[in-house]
């Protein structure tokens, strides 16, 4: 395996959605290829510091609000009809 | 170095009997799935939006459209992958109406060969959040994804920070499956890439803080 068909394949792989024989061959390729290892490494782990960041997380008062705002607007809705959206 | 595991929020399981609940003009009914993903579209709305009053409009105005349009899901997809189908929708609308000298689209021309190596192939430290505070890396985060065209992030925040799958993804944003792997692959590149400069390894040190402009 080549480095640009590890490339295309990274995503599959770090997806776990990979065949066998491919997953081998990418494996086989990361263990010899510094550069690719460490690309695929930081990916992943870019991957995990998003996904555990908590960025953007809705604080409980806002969010109070915000469901109280959305459902009076859905009882008005509810008043005036179906054409008043 | 194995697969992602991606974090699921909330059981699926009663999401059809709320449904057809709230089709039958059960209020609870919808409240209660607006309590289950009021979170989640406020945070694809910031990721898209980058903006904290945006993004709050965005929750309102999606989940009363997927209100007054409950009659017309068909029940065919989750309603979850309708409802950010909706928000995406809007939150792209906010940021058309804020930067109308810049088409802002799902569709927009975006390089899609994915045979180009990454330039920055510096290793991180070890544990490299750990050198920020919360509120940093909070600040760096945002920053970073910021920088991504509209297009990339909100594939990557659906696939990767929301968990959904490549198909609901492709469902939701109405794209092809190889569109929407190709983004989201473009996407992780180039965060990796921008976070590297935060990230990576010093020469004299592991543990030394990078000030991110170098």
């Amino acid at each position: 395996m080549k480095c640009s068909e590890f490339l295309h394949e990274l995503t599959n792989y770090l997806d776990g959605v990979l065949d066998d024989t491919t997953k081998v061959e990418l494996e086989n390729h990361l263990s010899w290829c510094h550069n690719c290892y460490v690309v695929c490494d930081t990916t992943k782990k870019t991957i995990e510091i998003y996904r555990d960041s908590q960025l953007y997380e809705l604080p409980d008062d806002l969010r109070t609000r915000l469901r109280s705002a959305i459902m009076s607007k859905c009882q008005q809705h509810k008043k005036r009809g179906p054409e008043s959206v | 170095m194995g697969a992602i595991q991606n974090k699921l929020e909330g059981p699926v399981t009663d999401e059809l009997a709320l449904v057809q609940a709230a089709k039958k003009g059960d209020d609870s009914a919808f409240e209660e799935l607006v309590r289950r993903y009021d979170r989640n579209v406020f945070r694809i709305a910031q990721h898209i939006t980058q903006n904290r009053e945006d993004a709050e409009d965005v929750v309102q105005e999606a989940f009363l459209k997927a209100y007054s349009n409950l009659a017309k899901f068909q029940e065919q997809s989750k309603f979850y992958t309708w409802l950010v189908r909706i928000a995406v929708n809007e939150a792209l609308m906010k940021l058309r109406r804020k930067k109308p000298e810049r088409t802002v689209s799902l569709d927009e021309d975006i390089k899609t060969e994915d045979d180009s190596l990454p330039r920055e192939i510096a290793d991180w430290s070890p544990n490299p959040e750990q050198q920020y505070t919360q509120a940093e890396l909070r600040e760096i985060l945002s920053k970073t994804i910021q920088g991504l065209p509209p297009g990339f992030r909100t594939v990557f925040v659906l696939r990767d920070v929301e968990g959904l799958s490549t198909e609901e993804t492709a469902a939701a944003l109405e794209l092809s499956v190889p569109a929407v792997k190709s983004r989201l692959l473009r996407a992780r590149l180039q965060l990796r890439e921008r976070l590297g400069r935060f990230f990576q390894r010093r020469e004299n040190g592991d543990g030394e803080r990078g000030d991110g402009d170098k």
